[in-house]
């Protein structure tokens, strides 16, 4: 493997001792100059970011005026008195939650069904897992399509059942479930594949065991499977939830009117970050809207990893 | 092992089972086959009801007239170029920053990989404003450089390469070769890199992925159309164009199909890896 070794190596304890210092110097050399882009690349994108995002929430700027005085906590009361704050929050709440729920519900007894099924569970994992590849935006052109209100899929197939024609990107109540299925149609195929694997990592003889003392197949799921698989289930939990607070693209791309007008868009937490600060270039109170989403994750994330360390106990 | 056959409940409910899948996988295809069918259908046929699923008089009008009223071919090159740079350059950032990790101790090792997985919850979302003022002071708004440096790295290949180097290449390999009188950029780049083409690939087909769908960013701040990428050159056409259908779905299935190729041939190794990613997190 390695190539021809080099001629014996000349011996003598004081020589090993200085050449094993020299070696160690050159490798402490090596691990810094191997670090130093990815940490310069790293600093300058995400860490001084951040900090600056932090230390800008506590002031005012609107870009354009040399002024920037520092008003404290400020921008953070205003925000909770601000009506398309709170608007944004209500809707990345009920987005997320539902989202995570219904793709988990959905994956998971998919998951559990398929896991044993051969050829079967490979072509339907591929079926599934297709929207998670395509990229976003279009396919939210798409689903902008199939929501259309006069000639869309969505609506003729409704007028099957005697179902009225659903106005589902216009009105804003309305468009938010809409994102919500189309999110849940992107997502699921993730967790589904993440399920199998947990599933398939249980061996065989603890669900064999259990039936032959009798268990049905729902206690076995419930008293086999679930628990195994509770590292699995938390860990897509997390990244759902995670992920799910950053809904912008489909946001965007279906509810904006024409000319990217935002008039009737449905108002979530990045689409309301993204006005503030580049629309309206409130550069401090933008920033303080992002803390707010930043605390909101982070806030999820240690709730989740909570349960994961009790369910450990 | 099977004691009893199967009752007759038993058989009902994986029949039952069956046509949910079955149902569920026509839901999961039907918007891609729609968009596809309506990308070659002529203007009469799309506002049409009720809707009919093939086109009937087949063209490819929609493609062309694409390409004629905006740069698409532009758009498609410079989401290639991109996402090969991006793809490019987390593979090599992260076997640096993984194999340091995984195979050297040094003083603040720990509290430097602490902090690249750490900053990893925090959404992108949530400094990109700072981020764009600290590119606009360097002059990097509206070029390609500024375009694509938030994809240069991810926290997430640091991870997977640290974890693949650590468990998968014994210390033993890499001391052999020291003794050998290997230097340690012969040992990155003859021993640990070629034993890490599993990690690679993963991380190669998440940072292309990643990259090819990046959205939010390119949309701030890519001012000129020609830097545009296919995800934001599409949303602005269909903001000037947005009930032309035929030609929306003709872009869309421009954008789509690069990856819908690269998924069908790397179909085991895309969902092995996805598979990965949930084992080791």
């Amino acid at each position: 493997m390695l190539e021809q070794s080099v001629p014996a190596v000349r011996s003598g304890p004081l020589f090993a001792r200085w050449s094993r210092i020299r070696r160690n110097r050159q490798a402490l050399l090596f691990c810094y100059i191997a670090l130093a882009p990815v940490l310069a690349l790293f600093f300058y994108v995400r860490v001084i970011p951040i900090i600056e995002s932090v230390a800008l929430s506590f002031y005012r700027w609107d870009l354009i005026r040399p002024l920037k005085p520092f008003i404290g906590l400020r921008n953070y009361t205003d925000l909770l008195g601000d009506e398309n704050f709170r608007l944004a929050l209500e809707n990345t709440l009920i987005y997320s939650v539902a989202t995570v729920v219904v793709s988990t519900l959905l994956a998971l007894p998919l998951a559990v069904f398929l896991a044993r099924r051969g050829w079967v569970a490979a072509v339907y994992q591929t079926i599934y897992f297709l929207p998670v590849i395509t990229p976003l935006v279009p396919m939210a052109i798409a689903w902008r399509w199939i929501y259309d209100y006069t000639y869309g899929l969505l609506n003729y197939a409704l007028s099957f059942f005697g179902i009225p024609a659903v106005p589902w990107l216009t009105s804003p109540d309305i468009a938010l479930w809409a994102i919500i299925i189309m999110s849940v149609w992107k997502g699921l195929g993730y967790n589904l594949i993440l399920f199998l694997v947990g599933i398939r990592n249980i061996p065989e003889s603890y669900l064999e065991a259990a039936s032959l003392d009798g268990a049905s197949p729902w206690q076995r799921f419930r008293h086999v499977t679930l628990p195994l698989l509770k590292p699995i289930l938390l860990y897509v939990l997390v990244t759902a939830t995670i992920n799910s607070f950053n809904v912008f693209t489909q946001v965007y791309v279906m509810t904006l009117g024409s000319q990217a007008s935002p008039g009737q868009a449905l108002r979530v937490l990045v689409f309301d970050i993204w006005q503030n600060g580049f629309q309206f270039h409130k550069m401090g109170y933008g920033s303080a809207e992002a803390m707010m989403l930043t605390f909101l994750v982070l806030g999820f994330t240690l709730i989740q990893f909570r349960l994961v360390r009790s369910q450990e106990e | 092992m099977r004691r009893k056959r199967k009752s007759i409940g038993a058989r009902l409910l994986t029949g039952l089972a069956h046509a949910i899948l079955l149902l569920g996988g026509i839901f999961m295809v039907l918007p891609m086959l729609w968009m596809l069918a309506t990308s070659f259908k002529p203007a009469p046929e799309i506002a049409v009801w009720p809707p009919v699923l093939l086109p009937q008089a087949p063209t490819l009008a929609n493609y062309s007239g694409v390409f004629e009223t905006a740069p698409f071919g532009r758009f498609f090159a410079n989401s290639v170029g991109m996402s090969l740079v991006a793809t490019l350059s987390v593979m090599v950032t992260s076997l640096l920053a993984g194999a340091v990790f995984a195979k050297y101790r040094f003083p603040g090792r720990t509290a430097l990989f602490g902090l690249i997985i750490a900053t990893a919850i925090v959404p992108f979302e949530s400094y990109m404003i700072p981020l764009y003022l600290q590119l606009n002071a360097i002059g990097w708004i509206n070029t390609y450089q500024g375009i694509v440096l938030p994809t240069l790295f991810m926290s997430f290949g640091i991870f997977l390469m640290r974890q693949h180097v650590a468990s998968a290449i014994p210390t033993d390999y890499l001391e052999a070769a020291r003794i050998d009188g290997a230097s340690e950029w012969w040992i990155l780049i003859r021993v640990i890199a070629p034993l890490s083409v599993s990690a690679f690939s993963a991380i190669g087909i998440f940072a292309f992925i990643q990259a090819w769908a990046a959205f939010i960013w390119p949309l701030l701040i890519a001012n000129d159309q020609l830097l545009f990428n296919m995800e934001v050159g599409l949303t602005a056409f269909q903001f000037k164009f947005s009930t032309d259908f035929g030609k929306l779905m003709a872009g869309s299935v421009i954008s789509t199909l690069p990856m819908l190729i690269v998924f069908l041939i790397l179909r085991r190794r895309i969902i092995e890896s996805v598979a990965l990613t949930g084992i080791k997190g």
